[in-house]
């Protein structure tokens, strides 16, 4: 049913820290593996090893230069940080938000898409599915990749066979994506509950959702860069503190010091 | 957007079909069908309309990825566009299968006029759907613009009246000259000219349209000018492939002068010397229909192909272009 249930208490998601990723892929890579051969797999690709290499990823990582406000005006404008930060590299993971009010689920027109009454997890029943695509144009975040070999359209599943998987040992019940991560960047919770870790680190940290104006409430939050040393400012400063022990230095040097020095 | 060809022939072949069935049920309506004269050019008329409105249905099914399951688009009426596309086209069929009979039989002209209006808005709601399928999506500014829906329907009518006049003037049916048969001509002109002024307007509003980059995307834009140093991808993928199409936007003045002329001015020409020159109103009207096609089909392409997708913004505003160029 594409018709989208009454809003669920449990909101699962993801909290991704744009502070701490370090734009390794791992996620990317591990959310293949795992989801390659789960319940919502496979994930085939096409032409490997070939000029032209394609397949489904649930995961993808961008990277971006941010060029702070001061120095990105071409000519004039107002310039207060004329001392000027360095540009700040953002990495960033791009996947489903799950959110409480997806276009993709309402515009399909089989019921293949749907959202999960109970946590709110947005999934794809690949036996319905006719792979029309409108799905993937009804997503402002590019969750939705189809796949050419299988004839569907396939997302991510938050690690839905996972998560509830009573075989794994209990600290393995995390997406994929979360335990891959070598920086901790990535955070597995239930959004819905204002005292879980995941909704109080989005209180603490100000963690935001994109691009909110479209009106499809994401549940995923991501955390923004906490602001970075100045590096102008800071480079001078850790060279004139260098301690220098003239009594270790030999008779020649000392003398060549002391010259320099005049 | 990437123009597929399943769906261009589709909504143009399939728009054209319900646009000729529009003017024939407005016709029948109107009391154009209660004497056995007019059976046969009446039937070939739905005949066309069916052909048209079932070829541009079956383009779309190739579109799909698992056409087999095509059945299963019905279902979910209750929240999607398509899937109400598809019933309200089944449903139309019915209605033309109906007319169709009551015009083989010579049926009372009271039933066959209310079949007749039935026929014409059950075609309009069909367009109506199909234009909604694109309009609804949040994620195309250029699609949420309030002309797609009368660009849709207009131009559903201009091509499909121009089908129905080349069926009519082939029939040897459009030879007298008559007032009923000035004003229809006339009517279709003002049609295929609102079309057209529609389509301008619609390009006016997409072109003053703002274009956000990865900024806006990621929330980022508060930190400063944010720019894609490094895509997730080296090759183009899915997305980019289906959202970065960027040709169009490049030759988009050549194509629009294409589309104006095609399904306005010389269609408009070629009514306008019918009215005055009834023996050469078959030729005219097959010129006419090869403009109002070439016209349509590169109007659709251009919907297609000149809208932006919003994901295209995580890839930057510009370098989303490079990786599906490669």
């Amino acid at each position: 049913m594409t018709s989208l249930p009454s809003p669920a208490m449990k909101k699962l998601g993801l909290v991704i820290d744009l502070d701490t990723c370090v734009g390794c892929h791992a996620c990317a890579v591990a959310c293949k593996e795992w989801n390659d051969g789960g319940s919502f797999g496979p994930l085939p690709d096409a032409d490997t090893q070939g000029a032209k290499p394609d397949g489904v990823w649930f995961n993808r990582v961008h990277s971006y230069e941010v060029e702070p406000h001061a120095r990105s005006g071409c000519g004039g404008g107002s310039h207060d940080n004329v001392g000027g930060a360095l540009p700040m590299t953002v990495h960033f993971p791009r996947s489903c938000l799950h959110c409480e009010t997806p276009a993709c689920v309402t515009v399909c027109p089989t019921g293949a898409s749907y959202k999960r009454a109970e946590d709110g997890i947005v999934l794809v029943d690949e036996d319905k599915c006719i792979g029309c695509q409108l799905c993937s144009w009804a997503c402002p975040y590019g969750a939705r990749e189809f796949s050419a070999q299988r004839g569907v359209m396939q997302k991510c599943t938050l690690c839905v066979d996972r998560i509830y998987n009573e075989t794994l040992d209990p600290a393995d019940r995390e997406p994929a994506c979360v335990l891959a991560c070598p920086t901790r960047a990535r955070h597995f919770g239930d959004l819905g509950d204002a005292d879980s870790t995941v909704s109080r680190l989005v209180a603490e940290r100000g963690g935001y959702a994109l691009m909110p104006e479209l009106g499809y409430q994401p549940v995923n939050r991501y955390l923004p860069p906490r602001p970075r040393r100045d590096g102008a400012t800071a480079t001078p400063a850790a060279t004139a503190d260098e301690p220098l022990d003239h009594a270790k230095l030999s008779p020649l040097l000392r003398w060549v010091d002391r010259v320099l020095s005049r | 957007m990437r123009p597929a060809l399943s769906i261009l022939f589709f909504t143009t072949l399939s728009g054209a079909g319900y646009g000729l069935w529009m003017w024939l049920g407005l016709g029948l309506a109107l009391d154009a069908g209660s004497t056995p004269a007019a059976r046969a050019p009446l039937l070939v008329a739905l005949a066309g309309g069916f052909l048209l409105s079932s070829v541009g249905l079956l383009c779309s099914v190739a579109h799909l990825g698992q056409p087999q399951r095509a059945w299963r688009a019905l279902s979910q009426w209750r929240s999607s566009w398509l899937s109400r596309e598809g019933i309200a086209a089944i449903a139309c069929a019915v209605v033309a299968l109906v007319v169709a009979a009551l015009v083989w039989n010579v049926a009372d002209a009271v039933l066959l006029r209310a079949a007749g209006g039935i026929l014409a808005a059950m075609s309009a709601l069909v367009v109506f759907c199909t234009a909604r399928i694109y309009a609804s999506l949040p994620t195309i500014a250029a699609w949420r613009d309030p002309r797609v829906v009368p660009a849709f329907l207009t131009l559903a009518l201009g091509s499909g009246g121009i089908w129905l006049w080349l069926l009519l003037a082939g029939s040897g049916v459009d030879g007298v000259p008559s007032t009923a048969r000035a004003l229809a001509l006339a009517g279709l002109g003002f049609v295929v000219a609102g079309a057209t002024l529609v389509k301008l307007g619609y390009w006016r509003a997409i072109d003053a349209a703002p274009v956000a980059g990865a900024g806006a995307a990621t929330g980022l834009d508060r930190f400063g000018h944010v720019r894609a140093a490094e895509n997730p991808h080296t090759e183009a993928n899915y997305l980019t492939h289906e959202m970065g199409f960027v040709l169009a936007r490049r030759h988009a003045t050549r194509l629009r002068r294409v589309v104006v002329a095609g399904i306005g001015i010389v269609p408009v020409g070629a009514l306008g010397m019918a009215i005055g020159w009834p023996a050469a109103s078959p030729w005219l009207a097959a010129l006419a229909l090869a403009s109002v096609s070439l016209g349509s089909f590169v109007e659709r392409w251009l919907f297609f192909a000149e809208a932006r997708h919003v994901v295209m913004r995580y890839y930057g505003a510009h370098s989303g272009a490079s990786t599906a160029s490669h």
